[in-house]
């Protein structure tokens, strides 16, 4: 018993110290478009676990999660902008944006909660599509969303009077925003993850997996489904709602562009490829399908300098081409995802002897 | 009033595009309940192979008329996205059989983005002009215009209904097909070869889906290697609404729905006095089916089904 806990331990300690050096070595090595992309893969590892808490948990399939990204981004950016001319700090407008992003996912849920399976996922995603939509129009008569140009300038995070927009020095240490948004992030990714562990081992996670499993019986257990079921829309909801908001701080920019049905479906990629359900395979997916594109981008244009001596593919083409295998090769080898949950893994070995 | 009968031609033009899209989207759901998310990427290969045998044989001085060139360019696109149709199923969806739900979906999307990158590789990234090949005099039907191009659109996509019809219901693959659809392990011991009619299934629907790409190639003169998105997403929404898994509720549904969009984008502007414009056109679409779906959670026509424990 001691032994594990002191591996525990160990292992969380190390994980500290390798997340809080991460930013340094690798922008020292590997440069600092290399420290973006983590801080990207961060904000990608709330959403993922965002969805998962619907997709993963209550099993309910929604194809527009990106609506609540969109709207904790734009209520942000709304909040702390030149187009309107206010400026809240982060501390009020990202819970603002996360509390409005909630209350987006309660207005999904409550007209959907007597659909299920493939028409559930078509109406979330026709409300994501709907969402983007007045976005891209809300310009005229009244200008508020600024339309297709979106909204730029958009206020960094200001920390005791220091601006995260802009480099600083640290004794001698030559901090860049993508290092210091890296902390902020990790931060309330962190936040994140305690939530939804702590949310999976409780009454209400028990609850959406029992739905999951069997809505009748837990109906008949004496759960209030519709309760948990919107439970589970506004929690993942509320998540989403605040990588938005960080995802719009950190960019300086955001526009309608950024928040497509194709976004919505990478991030189902990543729970789905991750292993659905299970936190740490989510974390796995999100990290692995952030990063990849990237590092294919760095090693297909070289490559094929190198075999070919000259650029044969478009290396933009190329890399997508290879993603879209990669995904297609991924679940055809797992099907149930690169790090699933010793229950779902029996479950599929079950499932194959049968 | 011809503002009106106007946007109801429109609406039918386009209408009928969706359901013949969807009648793809719908078999394949009748048969194994899982949404083929790469059916609008066969609708893009249709058009796009069909733009470049017109072109190619333009090219090299063929003196057919207009609307044989355009056949020729389909006899070549329709067995192509069969052959499409085909291998997608092989790939995407037969190795995953029994495994989670979700599982092909995923591959389902990978295939997707592999054919678009591939459409990129062969017709580039910009839109291809459909050749100006094909007349379009219009007439006038009681103050409102359509092109006999139009025209025959609506009337091959009904054809093309009723011929699939006739299939299903009468012919001895349909009644395999539909015996599939209930009971798959069933209808195999009572002989019936499970994996040929699931290959059947997504071969159809594929023909279909070539058929519809030219169209809508027509309709618009021009195609684009991002196509199939759109308006694959628009043909399944008319399935869903129409109640997927059946074939008269994804014709019902995606006529409804053209009609729908046409009159919604041209009476937008007077209903709100001003305040949203056309361009808010595929809003309605969903905003229709979100409504539907909450008074009828299995689409217009769908059966209602049971909760099955």
């Amino acid at each position: 018993m001691t032994m594990d806990t002191n591996k525990k331990l160990a292992v969380f300690i190390a994980s500290a110290i390798v997340l809080a050096v991460l930013p340094f070595v690798v922008g020292s090595t590997l440069g600092n478009s290399w420290v973006r992309t983590i801080d990207f893969a961060l904000l990608y590892v709330m959403l993922a676990l965002g969805l998962n808490i619907v997709v993963g948990f209550a099993g309910l399939l929604d194809l527009g999660f990106i609506a609540f990204y969109a709207v904790g981004a734009y209520s942000f950016a709304l909040l702390g902008s030149p187009h309107f001319d206010i400026h809240l700090p982060f501390y009020i407008s990202i819970p603002l944006g996360a509390g409005l992003a909630a209350m987006f996912g309660l207005l999904l849920g409550t007209p959907v909660l007597k659909l299920k399976g493939d028409y559930l996922a078509i109406v979330t995603l026709g409300f994501g599509e709907i969402i983007r939509i007045f976005m891209n129009n809300l310009n005229a008569p009244v200008n508020i969303t600024n339309g297709p140009q979106g909204i730029n300038l958009i206020d960094p995070i200001q920390v005791g009077g220091v601006s995260l927009g802009k480099a600083i020095e640290v004794f001698g240490f030559n901090l860049n925003p993508v290092h210091m948004y890296y902390y902020v992030f990790l931060f309330l990714t962190v936040v994140v993850v305690i939530m939804v562990y702590r949310l999976q081992h409780s009454r209400i996670g028990r609850a959406w997996v029992a739905m999951r499993e069997d809505s009748i019986a837990a109906a008949a257990m004496g759960l209030n489904i519709r309760n948990i079921k919107l439970l589970a829309f506004a929690l993942g909801a509320l998540s989403g709602g605040v990588a938005g908001g960080l995802f719009a701080t950190f960019q300086g920019f955001i526009s309608p562009e950024s928040f497509g049905l194709l976004e919505s479906i990478m991030i189902l990629a990543m729970v789905v490829l991750g292993g659905m359900g299970h936190i740490p395979g989510v974390i796995l997916g999100a990290v692995v399908l952030t990063i990849a594109p990237e590092i294919l981008r760095d090693v297909i244009g070289p490559l094929q300098m190198k075999a070919f001596g000259k650029m044969l593919v478009d290396p933009e083409n190329a890399r997508m081409l290879l993603f879209g295998v990669a995904m297609v090769v991924m679940m055809l080898v797992r099907p149930e995802g690169m790090w699933p949950s010793k229950r779902r893994a029996a479950e599929f070995k079950d499932a194959k002897k049968g | 009033m011809d503002i009106f009968l106007q946007q109801i031609l429109n609406g039918l033009v386009l209408g009928s595009i969706y359901a013949l899209i969807a009648l793809g989207y719908t078999m394949v759901y009748g048969i194994m309940g899982l949404i083929n998310f790469a059916h609008g990427e066969v609708v893009m290969f249709g058009a796009m192979v069909t733009i470049t045998v017109v072109t190619s044989l333009m090219n090299a001085g063929v003196g057919l008329p207009g609307p044989m060139l355009v056949l020729v360019g389909l006899l070549v696109a329709i067995p192509a996205c069969m052959l499409l149709g085909y291998a997608i199923e092989r790939v995407a969806y037969r190795p995953l059989r029994g495994a989670q739900r979700l599982a092909p979906l995923i591959t389902a999307i990978g295939l997707s983005i592999v054919l678009q990158q591939v459409a990129i590789l062969i017709w580039g990234r910009n839109y291809i002009p459909f050749p100006a090949i094909l007349d379009h005099e219009t007439i006038e039907i009681f103050g409102a215009t359509i092109t006999k191009l139009q025209l025959g659109i609506v009337a091959l996509c009904l054809l093309i209904m009723v011929g699939l019809l006739v299939v299903v219901e009468k012919t001895k693959l349909g009644r395999a097909m539909r015996a599939t659809s209930q009971n798959p392990a069933v209808a195999s011991l009572m002989g019936v070869n499970v994996n040929t009619i699931i290959s059947a299934t997504f071969v159809i629907g594929s023909a279909l889906g070539a058929i519809a790409g030219v169209m809508v190639a027509t309709n618009y003169d021009q195609a684009h290697y991002y196509m199939g998105f759109m308006i694959g997403l628009k043909a399944f929404t008319a399935a869903v609404l129409g109640g997927i898994g059946n074939l008269g509720g994804a014709v019902a549904g995606g006529i409804l729905l053209g009609i729908i969009e046409s009159l919604g984008a041209g009476y937008i502007g007077d209903l709100t006095g001003g305040f949203l414009g056309s361009h808010y056109q595929d809003i309605f679409a969903f905003a229709v089916l979100i409504v539907v779906l909450i008074f009828r959670p299995s689409g217009l026509l769908g059966e209602k089904m049971a909760d099955r424990a």
